[in-house]
């Protein structure tokens, strides 16, 4: 089953990476085996991360960016320069479960009808199942699965995010933060988390009054930088952030200007689509940044290092819970409970006994 | 792995524009703990088929009110065969004279549902007939 829902994937089949995004969220041993085949045909899409507070219209923008980007055909210029086809996209909308019931209201569809029927656009709704930081556990690799099936672009929209939901950065190429009028003065825009993930900001419902307020309070902030924030800004404190040396990108002198990356603000009003032309120039420059400064190499090292430390932890706690009776972990729980032991000698209880029965078990 | 969450799509088929039944139904469900995509109003047979298949959901719930069921639902059972996904449980609401409902029975549509049907019959239906 799994070679031929792998080829599928490969072939671009619309069922096959439907199922196969259910195979990746429903996680299991199946799926990693799924995930590691797949693993050498990733790494070409440009991912597009869209976040920002709920309601402030992301899935609207996603509709009107998606619309715009199949329209102007060609505007990812492809690898070899020639072929100019308009850019397949895959879309990832993730919503948040109900922490009650397990269950969840996917509505991003809802402002996606206008491309229904576009055999170029394939549109998956997504759970976040209990992970706080904007996405699914799960995202990142329906979004291998999409970029593996040969979408040139995938655009990820979180969560209704509030300050700190920002695994986007972790996942997206260019993140664009969705701001709306009216939602606080200058001094929210200094506090840390979401806006500092911004490569491009998008103030939506520019119609309304208050969005020039909203645009100088962003300004405001970005100006407030120093010289060394201004390079971590890009993904800042979510990657590790590298101190700029002199030697860093050897490549500029091809194209001077391209060092840092101020991101850009843009008013726009995504349900008549106005500023969305500039807005994906912004994105495409992004992009362009990224490729000629030496930063998407980088950031590319940084994301497998992030991702293979995840795995062993998962893996690790796997095998050290696989290595244990249950009875043993809930002896300790009670013990933690009832003040008799802390936590943290606990657990150093619990991982001695078992690096005692592995060495047992190798002798 | 606990067992595996369904994933329903409810969509409104036809030109009616009167949701309200619908997200009583998506909000019950989702309170039953499944993932329910919502759709929308105005879709057709080929958005509602071509949703499921991208979401690839277990269940696919119609509601419609305009009286055009008997036109819209085969069409949409048509278009799940013709993608392979005959393994998806449909079910329908809405007003279905009971004259039209054995023949969307007979075309696979296991489960109708009018006014005054409890939400938890069609949770229990669901969770029972689900893939």
């Amino acid at each position: 089953m799994s070679q031929e829902l792998i080829e599928g994937v490969l072939a671009s089949q619309r069922r096959a990476i439907a199922r196969a995004i259910s195979l990746v969220e429903n996680d299991g041993a199946e799926a990693q085996g799924f995930l590691a085949a797949l693993h050498p045909h990733t790494g070409r899409a440009h991912i597009v991360g869209v976040t920002g507070p709920p309601g402030s219209g992301k899935s609207t923008l996603v509709n009107a960016l998606a619309l715009h980007f199949r329209k102007e055909a060609g505007l990812l210029p492809q690898e070899g320069g020639q072929a100019r086809t308009a850019p397949k996209i895959g879309i990832v909308a993730v919503d948040p479960t109900s922490p009650f019931s397990g269950g969840a209201f996917l509505g991003d569809r809802i402002r996606m009808r206008d491309l229904a029927g576009d055999p170029g656009i394939f549109i998956r709704s997504m759970a976040s199942r209990g992970n706080l930081g904007g996405l699914a556990w799960a995202t990142a690799d329906a979004v291998k699965v999409l970029d593996a099936a040969g979408f040139d672009l995938v655009i990820v929209e979180t969560v209704g995010a509030g300050q700190a939901e920002v695994d986007i950065a972790r996942t997206a190429h260019t993140t664009v933060v969705v701001e709306v009028p009216g939602l606080g003065d200058d001094v929210q825009a200094i506090k840390a988390g979401i806006l500092e993930i911004a490569d491009v900001f998008a103030v939506n419902k520019a119609d309304l009054e208050g969005a020039d307020h909203a645009v100088m309070a962003l300004r405001m902030m970005l100006d407030l930088d120093t010289g060394a924030a201004q390079r971590t800004m890009h993904h800042g404190r979510l990657m590790e952030v590298v101190a700029q040396s002199p030697a860093a990108p050897s490549n500029t002198d091809r194209q001077p200007g391209t060092t840092s990356w101020h991101p850009p603000i843009h008013k726009i009003v995504a349900t008549r689509r106005e500023g969305i032309a500039e807005l994906v120039d912004a994105i495409l420059a992004h992009r362009e940044y990224l490729q000629n400064s030496g930063h998407l190499v980088r950031r590319e090292r940084e994301r497998a290092a992030a991702e293979l430390e995840t795995i062993i932890q998962q893996e690790s706690l796997r095998r050290v819970l696989a290595c244990t009776d249950g009875s043993q972990l809930r002896e300790l729980v009670e013990l933690v409970v009832q003040r008799q032991l802390d936590p943290y000698t606990a657990s150093q209880q619990l991982l001695a006994t078992i690096n005692l029965l592995s060495r047992e078990g190798q002798t | 792995m606990t067992e595996k969450t369904i994933r329903v799509l409810v969509a409104k088929p036809g030109l009616d524009g009167h949701d309200r039944g619908a997200k009583v139904i998506a909000r019950a469900l989702r309170d039953a703990g499944m993932e329910v995509v919502y759709t929308g109003i105005r879709q057709t047979p080929e958005m509602i088929a071509e949703a499921a298949l991208q979401e690839d959901v277990d269940v696919i719930g119609m509601s419609i009110l305009s009286g055009a069921h008997m036109a819209l639902f085969p069409k949409v059972v048509d278009l799940l065969r013709e993608y392979g996904m005959d393994d998806v449980l449909v079910v329908a609401g809405g007003i279905i004279p009971d004259e039209d409902v054995p023949t969307l029975k007979a075309l696979g549509i296991q489960g109708i549902f009018g006014p005054g049907t409890t939400t938890d019959r069609i949770v229990e239906f669901i969770r029972e007939h689900a893939r």
